[in-house]
């Protein structure tokens, strides 16, 4: 994979953090000194409506901040993954969360990785940590950033309610890179 | 790039009021504009300035009328249908040629339409929007930082022009997060305004009115009026040309559109296609002799929009038939994506060319 520019697309349901890891993401790769793009798409609800961002890092300057194709999927639930896989491009990687959804049979061209995220969050202690175990598995497979920049991001971008939670945050972004390493 | 901050357009939007010694703010809240008003009731009593949200946007837009009367920066900001609602008080302003600055997070529509991104307001943007002869002087960032500094330049050109500045964005341009340089070095001009209404003692009464019964009164202020767009048509132009110099076809979009057809013209080239695009910055005035000479070195257009056609109209007045001008826009909320607008681009180059070489040598 051209480890040069990434094009992801990160869905699931509202309350799932899919905003959260994007923005983790986003962050993590200002730390590095790269380009990137964050963008939302969320209907009016704060929880139960769907949602999804797209992430665009890049080491050159980033036209478009809307991906025709994405290098990656970062599905969170069954309804969300339905509705992107196929858009991601040939040869792309999926990455399912099968606690709570089943991995596509169509994109047989894709490397597809099969995270059950919610019980690894659970055996970590906080089930709502599904979202950092797939980004840690998301981070060690494609290396877009550094797993030590997304959690030097953590007390930026959550809000500081949330800040005694950073400890199995980090955990559960490390026991969803261990699944994959 | 390490100083950089991750923020969204809408946020650099306030930063960028900030820095350019926005006075006042008075808005009232809709989606996808609401980090504006939210950040701005955070930053401007924290600058000991005037953040006020005020109970509809009518009333926002007559606060600004107020404001920038007495001779204050003043701004107010919202989205498509609100936007609508300020249409009354922004014909007033611009008839007391009084400056202030108006962003338009688009939204799509029309009616209440939906919190996803559109363009679909040129028409009112550039052609006026309100009743009477009037325009809004209109630039459209397509980046966080450019939201952040095309604020001074927003309030320079209301000041310098004594007119209404909109600045036209969309969801995606407010939505977006993308790392800015906060550490702009803005050259802010401060303007003499004698005419402003902020107490007369010791001087002469200063009367800022838009009811004129004598015609030849409100004519004089229409030619006025008029000699200033000229003014701004001669010196106010702002365009970015990519790979315009060889192209076949030239894009022409603006904001986050402009953003995708960039992306566009780097595929289409990859494929060898002589593909460039002209990125509007100012709509209003529109470059169009820019459009013009392209026209004349022999390319053909293809106008991208999130709107049903309406921009496209304006470059078909600047090409004036000696070249061929083609359209692709999305509506309603849906975004175009770069393969999406690359196919159109292979249709429209392999498609006939009508205007001839001639025609243009000629006109």
């Amino acid at each position: 994979m051209n480890n040069a520019h990434h094009e992801i697309i990160i869905a699931g349901m509202g309350g799932q953090g899919v905003m959260v890891i994007g923005q983790l993401l986003a962050h993590a790769a200002v730390l590095e000194d790269k380009n990137v793009v964050w963008f939302p798409a969320y209907g009016p609800e704060t929880r139960g409506g769907t949602a999804d961002c797209t992430v665009i890092i890049s080491t050159s300057e980033i036209g478009s901040p809307v991906s025709s194709s994405p290098d990656t999927l970062i599905a969170l639930n069954q309804l969300l993954l339905d509705r992107f896989a196929p858009t991601v491009k040939r040869e792309g990687l999926i990455l399912v969360n099968t606690s709570l959804a089943a991995p596509p049979r169509d994109r047989s061209d894709c490397k597809i990785v099969e995270i059950p995220a919610n019980d690894v969050a659970n055996k970590v202690g906080n089930s709502k940590a599904a979202n950092m175990v797939m980004l840690g598995a998301y981070v060690e497979l494609v290396k877009p950033v550094r797993l030590d920049s997304i959690k030097a991001s953590m007390t930026e971008v959550l809000p500081e309610r949330y800040h005694h939670l950073i400890p199995v945050n980090c955990l559960a972004l490390e026991r969803g890179a261990e699944l994959v390493s | 790039m390490a100083n950089k901050k991750l923020i969204k357009g809408n946020v650099a939007i306030c930063y960028g009021a900030l820095a350019a010694g926005c006075d006042a703010f008075f808005g009232y809240p809709i989606t996808p504009q609401n980090e504006i008003p939210e950040k701005m009731s955070e930053l401007m009593p924290q600058h000991g300035r005037v953040f006020l949200q005020a109970e509809s946007e009518v009333a926002a837009i007559n606060m600004v009328y107020g404001a920038a009367a007495a001779g204050k920066r003043a701004m107010t900001s919202s989205s498509s249908p609100g936007i609508s609602l300020k249409m009354e008080g922004l014909s007033y302003i611009a008839a007391c040629e009084l400056p202030c600055v108006v962003v338009n997070v688009q939204r799509g529509g029309p009616g209440l339409g939906n919190t996803l991104p559109g363009q679909a307001d040129y028409f009112q943007a550039v052609k006026g929007g309100g009743h009477g002869d009037y325009r809004l002087l209109t630039i459209a960032p397509w980046s966080v930082q450019e939201c952040y500094e095309f604020m001074p330049l927003a309030f320079d050109l209301a000041d310098r022009y004594r007119n209404p500045v909109m600045v036209l964005m969309d969801a995606i341009i407010g939505q977006m997060l993308e790392p800015v340089d906060l550490h702009g070095n803005f050259e802010i001009r401060e303007y003499p305004k004698p005419w402003a209404t902020n107490g007369a003692k010791g001087r002469a009464r200063n009367v800022i009115n838009s009811l004129w019964i004598d015609n030849t009164v409100m004519e004089d202020l229409n030619n006025r009026l008029q000699a200033k767009y000229e003014k701004a048509r001669r010196h106010e132009v702002r365009f970015w040309n990519y790979q315009t110099a060889d192209a076949e076809l030239v894009l022409v979009a603006y904001g986050s559109t402009a953003r995708i057809c960039r992306t566009v013209v780097d595929l289409a080239r990859d494929e060898g296609l002589p593909v460039g695009l002209l990125r509007l910055i100012s709509l209003y005035p529109f470059p169009e002799r820019e459009i013009e000479a392209l026209a004349r070195q022999g390319s053909r257009f293809l106008a991208v929009e999130m709107s049903a056609g309406q921009m496209v109209e304006d470059v078909r007045l600047a090409v004036n038939g000696i070249s061929e001008v083609d359209f692709y826009g999305r509506t309603g909320g849906s975004v175009p994506t770069p393969i999406e607008i690359l196919e159109n681009v292979r249709n429209t180059l392999s498609g006939p060319r009508v205007a001839s070489a001639q025609a243009r040598r000629e006109v």
